[in-house]
């Protein structure tokens, strides 16, 4: 009858070895090896070289772009989202809920088929907006031209600006109203209000949003290399990829790769410490106990202008290049103009049945995003139950491990995984479809442990405690208390790494080998050979599955919420 | 004179009828309650007398100034109603450090820095936060945040003070402390305190006089003594304080608990302007007498020690009443036979 | 049914000892409570019982059997010590309906399907939760929810129970309503239990005997509710078990007189107290409903600063010199004999009862509630 006293060793120390051991090989190893061939040669601290490589004017320039461009959108994001979500929380426009969800849909849409979209658009040559207005007006020039950092720019903000507005119009909403009541009553008018209170309290979500934007830009491939590279603009990942793409995979070009992406890593762990760091400022909590209406702006004559630019907004960022990718893919060849003649379905059939590739890279996406989501779902389960429920000696070295791939850009994910599965440690996962795997699970792990988290600290302790108490064991509690109470989160971290992965571009595109193409991949490789009708075809099928992807998503997570 | 007018209002918010034809009138320097449960109204009474809510009919006035008005389609934004007001959730602003909170409203109307200064610093030092002038309100618990509230609501000195439940997020000790807070700083400054609680004895402890709403409809408004010895129905009875409601019959003269007439009267005379033959008699625990004989007959079915009082469960027949005495009365046992004397019997018309 | 012995039991965390060398026994068939002011280490006493923690040192024993014990390196997981555990939170849960919640520590002992069907329905009807079995805990009401957490404690019929702050999350009639039904489950089911609170009035409501603690974790006094309430063993447990007042005693020319005042005070002072009266170390305890109030010149004479009225009671603090005194009135008696009083008053109270406690150790526990 009487059991064992438990000494430190059990489940629970080998829960968190497993742990421990799963994420060092997935994300710590790869990450030590980018850091230690950046800066050692043959086991050799080698400073020189560093130096040397970010002297090169083509390496410097491409840091001075990335910046420039991660400025300029997080510059541009943060006006157009705070600006967007006041206008929807704070003021009685009109459809209020309706143009919430729209200023979301950019958030779905993958920023590279936009951007390959705004390039069939306003191409100095071949831009259909472009060749309108010269036929229209007679120009002689382009008046526009999409390629360089003002358009690189541009199209980012458009499908990044998300991250503020979502975070800014959360917070408002999540405000307590009493706090703009409180000054309205001491005698301020909305304006001063606005000014002096609502600003004010919104900082945190405001700077949140805008580094996370920064964050993605920053690392970001598929914008800069659609809009760039083809007028010698680069950025770091697209150096990174060009330096590898034209060496074939050298180990000069890996090593340069590895320096920027050191840099990439540091500038990321900069920014999320900073973002931290001002999220823990505890004098900004602001959020209520019982919800009331807060007092609506009223904007009178500016009602229906402000309601036409909203839509504006929204079919010149959302629609318009959807309609075009979904136009030009049905074009028999690309310049035509769009009238029913010149349109097909035979690109679509044709990419769908009967071409391998296509057919390979739609498999290929759609297995290995099943794969990853499905393995870092339960990978992260499991790390979260440790790192949240567990009282264990040794904890925070988890903690810290499952931080970092939050801090870790597709590109640098990607090089991790090369230097560490290309034979170096006897095993060679080059070329085939399971280093793109590899890179997936690291890539999308901060995901699934988020979610995972988030779901395991609702479930509070005594619940499992009090199964305990009923008679069940440590692993009975687990299998009818609390795997079925994170099953939502354990969904949602499915669907969160599924959808995106189904897109992924930054990391596939420095991974694939000639069976291995990603739906990505093979639609930026497309473009590159200049088949953009067949670029856009297969845009199309993306967002087909990309829109499908988010309504199941909507109704799982709906009922969901019913259940509990 | 009252001072504080609300003259048949009414507040709907879709179907609902959330304040139903309300007049109130309120004296220049009075503290005056407005007590119920959640959902009868009193705080949309107060957002719409602070400008929050308009009105769907009826008018608000304070002094000679007209603040809304349904017909004349007239309705004086808060910011310009010159009112203090305290909110449960103490909405001081976490951006701005003590001195600044309380210095907003005098700032925003414009006086001079020196008077700002002054007066800022006067009503900091009133409330007991002088030690914390530049402290931020995360740093400060949840007690002096209310402070500050405090201290912003009387730095312009207004005429009228709007209280939506300031203490409910305190911890009881503190509630009594502020309690006599608030009552100081109304006498040394003279504003008119509107209060809403759903605490009776928060309510009694503080107003001149209550106003008992349910569903949207003014009960009684009565001064506190009054509201707890001469409710005007079994919902004030009941919402002020523990309570026994006991069916009773009348017959030949005397009245009885239903269905256990051998148990003896419980009263002898009728109450006055009885048209009925069924009652309700309506009585608080510590009303009701226990004695060894000479009453209602009865058997103590439970008996709880709670340290100063003693709680009983009392069958008198199959109905139940509750009584509390000190703990120096006579003390009865669980099973024991006594007699029950009701000392200040309330009558309402029969269920 | 079972008694609970602790032997020497220690526990610390992160070096900070919270129970130390704790030796208690619980009788078999006991309402036992430990009440203390929060982070007094009351939880962590039932959750070593429990089996949630571990001691650092001692012996825990339920009936026979040794449970838990670090120096013979013994330890039965909670799942084995027969306990019902019932928490502050509830702990109900969400995924599994009344029925599904109540049955499962039955399910976990495999108790075959006819009989756990009937054993479940039992402890639900116990709790008054009939034909509630099948909904899900968001559509039933906090109270109803914690009945569940009771009827899923009872319903393996464990030797004892555990309650942790059960009621705290309640209003203040489901509160008293909860606290009938519990005493009532308990004459009927004849289990052993521990309860834990920090609210005075249910341990004096439901228990056999108390445990008054400290915010240091040390037990100050273990007795009967009564003998808790009315022979407190020292200033602290008076004042934790109510509203109190502490007046410090001056003896002058033989006369016993409040401090920093001439108003003499007439109450007794017993034999074994006049060593301390002497040195100026007394201070009466006495509560605020234990004084009499009237214009009766002779009585100690007082300045009446604040009268608020709350009801069933009018609360008067009166000072006399620098102490401020706070006295009680029943509403109903003051009427009666015309007995109301207004603020500015100069009025004598009478002390009905008073206790007697050394200067030092009121000092002492200051700011402890």
């Amino acid at each position: 009858m009487l059991g064992r006293y438990i000494k430190s060793v059990g489940i629970a120390e080998l829960l968190l070895a497993l742990s421990v051991l799963i994420l060092v090989v997935v994300v710590a190893v790869p990450v030590l090896l980018i850091v230690w061939t950046a800066l050692f040669v043959d086991g050799q601290l080698n400073i020189k070289d560093i130096v040397m490589v970010l002297s090169e004017p083509d390496t410097y320039e491409a840091l001075k772009n990335s910046l420039v461009i991660a400025g300029g959108v997080t510059f541009l994001s943060t006006i157009i989202g705070v600006f967007f979500a006041w206008l929807v929380s704070r003021t009685d426009l009109p459809f209020k809920n309706t143009m919430k969800l729209l200023f979301l849909i950019p958030f779905m849409l993958p920023s590279f088929i936009g951007a390959l979209a705004w390039k069939m658009l306003l191409s100095p040559r071949s831009g259909y907006v472009n060749k309108f207005l010269m036929n229209t007006f007679g120009l002689e020039d382009s008046p526009f031209d999409i390629y360089g950092l003002i358009g690189i720019i541009a199209v980012e903000t458009m499908y990044l600006f998300p991250f503020v507005f979502i975070q800014v119009s959360g917070a408002l909403e999540r405000m307590d109203p009493t706090l703009e009541e409180s000054a309205r009553i001491s005698g301020a008018g909305l304006l001063t209000i606005t000014r002096k209170i609502t600003l004010p309290l919104m900082l945190p979500s405001i700077v949140a949003g805008a580094l996370l934007v920064a964050l993605y830009s920053l690392a970001h491939f598929g914008v800069p290399a659609i809009l760039g590279t083809e007028v010698g603009i680069y950025n770091i990942p697209t150096k990174i990829y060009e330096r590898i793409y034209q060496s074939a995979g050298s180990f000069d070009a890996i090593r340069t790769g590895t320096i920027l992406s050191s840099i990439l890593v540091i500038s990321a762990g900069l920014i999320l410490y900073a973002q931290s760091f001002i999220l823990k400022a505890g004098r900004f909590q602001v959020i209520a106990g019982k919800s009331m209406r807060p007092t609506l702006l009223k904007l009178r004559g500016l009602k229906m202008p402000l309601l036409v630019l909203s839509i504006l907004y929204i079919a010149i960022t959302v629609i318009l290049p959807t309609v075009t990718i979904f136009m030009v893919g049905s074009l028999k060849t690309y310049g035509l103009e769009f009238n029913l003649e010149n349109m097909t379905l035979d690109n679509l059939t044709y990419i769908l049945f009967d071409w391998k590739m296509t057919k390979d890279a739609i498999w290929n996406s759609f297995y290995l995003s099943l794969a990853a989501a499905f393995v870092t779902m339960l990978v992260g389960t499991l790390i979260s139950y440790v790192i949240v429920k567990m009282k264990v000696r040794g904890k925070f070295i988890l903690e810290f491990l499952g931080v970092l791939p939050f801090s870790l850009p597709g590109t640098v994910i990607a090089l991790g995984v090369i230097l560490m599965w290309s034979g170096k440690f006897g095993i060679n996962l080059y070329n085939t479809a399971w280093i793109i795997f590899v890179a997936y699970v690291a890539r999308y792990m901060a995901f699934s442990l988020k979610s995972n988290s988030a779901a395991l600290e609702q479930v509070h302790d005594s619940l499992e405690e009090a199964a305990r108490a009923c008679g069940a064991t440590h692993w009975q509690a687990l299998k009818d208390i609390v795997i079925p109470l994170i099953k939502p989160g354990m969904v949602a971290a499915f669907f969160l790494i599924f959808l995106p992965a189904l897109r992924e571009l930054t990391t596939s595109v420095l991974l694939y080998g000639p069976t291995t193409r990603t739906i990505g991949v093979a639609i930026y490789t497309l473009n590159e050979d200049g088949e953009t009708v067949y670029a856009a075809a297969l845009a199309s099928i993306a967002l087909v599955i990309i829109v499908v992807g988010q309504l199941v998503i909507k109704r799982i997570t709906r009922s969901n919420v019913e259940g509990v | 004179m009252s001072y504080v007018k609300l003259q048949n209002i009414t507040k709907r918010f879709g179907s609902v009828v959330a304040v139903n034809d309300l007049s109130i009138e309120i004296e220049k320097g009075e503290c005056f309650s407005m007590l119920g449960p959640s959902g009868c109204g009193k705080t949309t009474t107060l957002r719409m007398l602070a400008g929050f809510e308009d009105l769907d009919e009826g008018e608000i006035s304070v002094g000679e100034q007209l603040f809304s008005s349904s017909h004349k389609g007239y309705y004086l934004p808060p910011e310009k109603r010159n009112f203090g007001m305290v909110f449960q959730a103490f909405a001081v602003w976490p951006h701005l450090n003590v001195f600044n909170n309380v210095a907003f409203p005098l700032q925003i109307r414009g006086l001079s820095r020196a008077e700002i200064g002054e007066r800022t610093k006067s009503a900091i030092l009133h409330t007991g936060l002088a030690r914390y002038e530049n402290a931020y309100p995360n740093e400060l618990s949840s007690g002096q945040k209310q402070r500050i509230a405090l201290a912003r609501a009387i730095a312009i000195n207004p005429a009228v003070m709007l209280l939506d439940e300031p203490l409910s997020n305190l911890d009881p000790k503190l509630r009594e402390e502020m309690r006599f807070e608030i009552k100081d700083l109304q006498r040394k400054f003279g504003f008119t305190i509107v209060f809403v609680t759903h605490d009776q004895s928060e309510a009694m402890a503080l107003s001149d006089r209550i106003l008992v709403m349910r569903d949207g409809v003014a009960q009684q408004i009565d001064t506190p003594l009054n509201i707890y010895t001469k409710p005007a129905n079994r919902f004030i009875f009941s919402f002020i304080g523990l309570s026994n409601f006991l069916p009773v019959v009348v017959k030949k003269g005397s009245v009885y608990i239903e269905g256990v007439e051998d148990s003896g009267p419980v009263s002898k005379t009728l109450p006055d302007g009885v048209s009925s033959d069924r009652l309700t008699l309506a009585c608080r625990p510590s009303e009701v007498d226990l004695v060894k004989s000479g009453g209602v007959k009865a058997i103590v079915k439970r008996k709880v020690y709670l340290g100063e009082i003693i709680d009983y469960r009392i069958m008198v027949g199959g109905t139940e009443v509750r009584v509390q005495k000190g703990r120096r009365s006579t003390h009865f046992a669980e099973g024991d036979t006594c007699c029950l004397k009701f000392s200040r019997p309330i009558w309402y018309p029969g269920d | 049914m079972a008694s609970v012995r602790l032997e020497k039991v220690s526990k610390s965390y992160d070096k900070h000892p919270v129970i130390k060398d704790l030796s208690i026994t619980i009788n078999d068939g006991e309402c036992f409570t430990f009440l203390g002011p929060s982070g007094c280490g009351k939880t962590v006493i039932l959750r070593l019982i429990a089996g949630f923690e571990q001691p650092d040192s001692g012996k825990i024993i339920i009936g026979d059997t040794l449970v838990c014990c670090p120096d013979e390196h013994v330890f039965l997981p909670p799942e084995k010590r027969s306990i019902g555990v019932v928490f502050q939170d509830y702990a109900v849960w969400p995924h599994k309906t009344v029925y599904e919640n109540v049955v499962y520590p039955l399910k976990m002992q495999k108790v075959q399907k006819e009989e756990a069907d009937g054993r479940t329905m039992k402890s639900i009807a116990m709790v008054n939760l009939q034909t509630l079995e099948k909904r899900l805990p968001f559509q039933l009401s906090g109270g109803q929810q914690q009945r569940v957490a009771l009827a899923r404690a009872l319903v393996s019929g464990p030797a004892i129970m555990l309650l942790d702050e059960p009621l705290s999350n309640l209003d203040a009639n489901l509160r008293e309503e909860m606290r009938f039904e519990m005493k009532e489950l308990q004459k009927n089911t004849g289990v052993t239990i521990l309860y834990v609170t920090h609210d005075q009035e249910v341990a004096l409501a439901i228990s056999d005997r108390v445990a008054v603690m400290d915010k240091n974790g040390n037990i100050r006094q273990i007795g009967p509710p009564d003998e808790i309430y009315e022979k407190p063993a020292d200033s602290f447990v008076f004042k934790f078990m109510g509203v109190s007042n502490f007046i410090p005693l001056d003896y002058r020319d033989g006369k016993v007189y409040v401090r920093g005042s001439d108003s003499v005070m007439e109450y007794p002072v017993p034999k074994d107290q006049t060593d301390a009266l002497r040195e100026g170390s007394l201070v009466a305890g006495c509560r605020p409903q234990d004084i009499q109030l009237s214009t009766n010149e002779t009585h100690l004479r007082g300045l009446l600063k604040r009268a608020v009225y709350l009801g069933s009671t009018i609360d008067y603090r009166i000072a006399v010199g620098e102490t401020e005194i706070r006295v009680q009135q029943d509403i109903q008696e003051a009427l009666a004999e015309n007995r109301i009083y207004a603020e500015g008053d100069k009025i004598g109270l009478r002390f009905l009862d008073m206790k007697w406690f050394a200067r030092q150790e009121v000092d002492a526990g200051e700011g402890v509630s």
